[in-house]
């Protein structure tokens, strides 16, 4: 084997850019659809995510910015999430007003929000995160960059044992469980309906916030306004494949952190004359996803019994 | 809010009196949000350091000042208008579709590929071709969304969505792969269709027909959904789609019908920017009209004769974005800013539905 990078068969570049983009582009899945998890958990549904992904992202990049240090970005991206989820908590408490129209509402509002305040810093260069050189074994510098982690995507595995540690075995867990599955009951038990949602949902938005700070500041590393790409819409629907199991959202996250490379891979490679379509791949996978396991009567196993029903 | 500017108080006992009394309680709750999206907006402005008073004025001035501004205007609201029924329409059923800017992009899409077909025909005959290509396309698109959630329960909101990016890439590869025309250098498009069968300007105006067409189809829907067996039949199936089944409602019928219907209005707003104003296909079909009409399906509450002042004003903020850059220094992103707080601010206001004092209007699901 040489150490010339330009050795490597076309295949292999295809295949590396898609283990690549299962490290750096499953990352932002992986937060959206736990944070979309938990609400959902708890009975309610966040449309909203691409606006918290988008509002995550620009903040994040322009915390980083002022601050210089990229972690202090990952917070404050996960704050602005945290502020959006929390227009989104107090409206949807109120009578009548349903969670599918606010989310698409803060949707707009997010990115409405990011694309203003962030036009300054779309031709900045923020202090990105520091990458785990799990290439390190291999002497081809294609590799050595194709296997650049960022430490959110450790974090977010972690993160994924712990929250089905968390609905599991604690009792925090349970109540969130209650609310979603049985809100009378969990009522009749005497915990708040508003409190328990209201915590997943901000929790939900400060994950999806982090989210978009690992698009601003680590892959691709810069804020601009097609940074997101839909994936916050699409995370919903990841979250509905993984049968609101957080286990399944990391498997469906890397899923779809893969698929998402196809396209940009095929096109460094070379095969460019589908570029649109490739790219256009991950929205038909989820498609394909939502129409294989969804049902027309049945309830979906693991689906949370007073999702969205306004209890 | 404990007052409604609108809640003059009407004599309830004429039949007028209380349709119009109906009407205010219907429309009051998405005015008062209006106005305070205006007073948000308004803040946000100051925040900004521009002036909310100059900004409204400039605002004003750019949509409705005169006639040059209520002709950008109407050149706007038209696909607008035309693309909100895709959302209006579905809605009576139940169905939240938000497939607007894909059945819009397919449905000019569509009709290229008829106008291309049809050069040889004469002008009406060939615009009345892509008119039915553009709104099958879109309708079928809608469709079949529509039968995917009844079929197989998937939530039609997220389906839709997702398939607009689906759409758009699909005319984006066409455009700058098989239908390229290689004259197209900096932004590739299809081959143009010829002068003579594009929809002309009214004369004098650089108004096309698009607004009027618009205006029809919103007549004809409510034509349908209020004065007809298969409206009634729509509502009964978005109150409560169990029921409706179990009352011997056509269910699958009906749903198929309206989204069908709907997808068809954008699918025919796509084929009215591609005949009167592009001439060709090419990415400046994706420009958002898609997502205004989904914002103004809801600020109207999915009336269909509601929309037609609402895509006006949206026409007009639009059309206004332009001056607002050069003259007040906001930039292109602060009208998404404005559509934000509108949405949010009419979603808040459903809450006020039928509390106001002095209206008792039907309090309905939406």
């Amino acid at each position: 084997m040489t150490t010339d990078s330009t050795a490597l068969a076309p295949i292999w570049g295809v295949m590396l850019g898609i283990a690549g983009g299962v490290i750096r582009g499953s990352v932002p899945f992986l937060y959206v659809s736990l944070g979309e998890c938990l609400t959902q958990k708890s009975g309610k549904i966040n449309l909203g995510l691409e606006g918290v992904l988008l509002l995550g992202a620009m903040v994040a990049c322009a915390t980083a910015v002022a601050t210089g240090s990229a972690w202090i970005g990952v917070i404050g991206g996960g704050l602005a999430g945290l502020s959006l989820a929390a227009i989104h908590a107090w409206l949807t408490s109120l009578p009548r007003v349903s969670d599918v129209a606010t989310g698409i509402a803060l949707a707009t509002f997010g990115g409405g929000v990011a694309f203003y305040f962030g036009k300054p810093y779309i031709a900045a260069r923020p202090p990105v995160l520091p990458s785990l050189p799990l290439g390190a074994w291999s002497d081809l510098p294609l590799v050595q960059s194709a296997l650049r982690t960022s430490p959110l995507f450790f974090i977010g595995i972690a993160l994924a044992f712990a929250l089905r540690w968390f609905f599991r075995s604690t009792r925090w867990g349970l109540h969130v469980r209650a609310a979603g599955d049985q809100p009378q009951s969990a009522r009749a038990l005497g915990i708040s309906l508003g409190g328990v949602r209201t915590a997943a949902i901000l929790a939900g938005g400060f994950l999806g916030g982090v989210g978009g700070a690992h698009l601003s500041l680590y892959f691709p590393g810069n804020w601009n306004e097609g940074v997101s790409s839909g994936q916050g819409w699409m995370a919903v629907a990841l979250v509905i494949f993984a049968r609101w199991q957080p286990l399944g959202c990391l498997w469906a996250a890397i899923l779809f952190g893969g698929t998402m490379a196809i396209g940009p891979s095929l096109q460094a490679a070379g095969y460019g004359g589908y570029y649109h379509l490739f790219n256009a791949l991950p929205y038909a996978l989820t498609i394909a996803l939502m129409i294989a396991t969804c049902s027309k009567n049945q309830r979906l196993a693991g689906q949370p019994g007073g999702l969205g029903k306004g209890e | 809010m404990t007052t409604s500017p609108a809640a003059a108080p009407t004599p309830a006992s004429s039949p007028w009196g209380s349709r119009l009394n109906a009407v205010l309680a219907g429309a009051a709750p998405s005015i008062i949000a209006l106005l305070a999206a205006v007073l948000l907006f308004g803040l946000f402005c100051f925040s900004q350091g521009a002036s909310p008073l100059a900004v409204f004025a400039s605002i004003n001035k750019a949509a409705f000042g005169s006639w040059y501004s209520w002709q950008n205007t109407l050149v706007r609201a038209a696909p607008i208008l035309l693309a909100a029924l895709c959302t209006a329409l579905p809605a009576r059923t139940g169905l939240f579709v938000i497939g607007n800017e894909g059945a819009l992009v397919l449905g000019g899409l569509g009709a290229v590929l008829a106008g291309l077909a049809t050069q040889t025909l004469s002008p009406v005959l060939a615009l009345l071709l892509m008119a039915l290509a553009g709104g099958t396309a879109g309708g079928l698109w809608i469709m079949a969304a529509g039968a995917l959630h009844h079929y197989r329960g998937v939530n039609p909101t997220i389906l839709t969505l997702l398939m607009n990016y689906v759409a758009i890439a699909l005319l984006d590869h066409v455009v700058e792969g098989p239908l390229r025309d290689p004259a197209s250098l900096n932004k590739p498009s299809s081959r143009a269709l010829v002068d003579s069968h594009l929809l002309a300007n009214f004369s004098g105006t650089n108004i096309h027909p698009g607004i009027l067409i618009g205006i029809v189809c919103c007549l004809l829907a409510w034509w349908l959904f209020t004065r007809t067996p298969f409206g009634f039949a729509s509502s009964v199936v978005g109150g409560n789609p169990r029921a409706a089944a179990l009352s011997g409602l056509p269910v699958a019928r009906i749903v198929l019908t309206a989204t069908f219907l709907g997808g068809a209005a954008a699918g025919l707003a796509g084929m009215i920017e591609v005949a009167a104003v592009h001439g060709r296909a090419n990415d400046s079909l994706h420009v958002g009209y898609g997502y205004a009409g989904f914002l103004v399906s809801f600020v109207a509450r999915h009336h269909p004769l509601g929309l037609i002042p609402v895509s006006l004003l949206l026409g007009g903020l639009l059309a206004s974005g332009g001056i607002l850059q050069r003259t007040h220094h906001l930039s292109d992103a602060t009208i998404l800013v404005f559509q934000g707080i509108v949405f949010l601010c009419i979603l808040f206001s459903e809450s006020l539905r039928g509390r106001l004092p002095g209206l008792r209007g039907v309090v309905t699901k939406s």
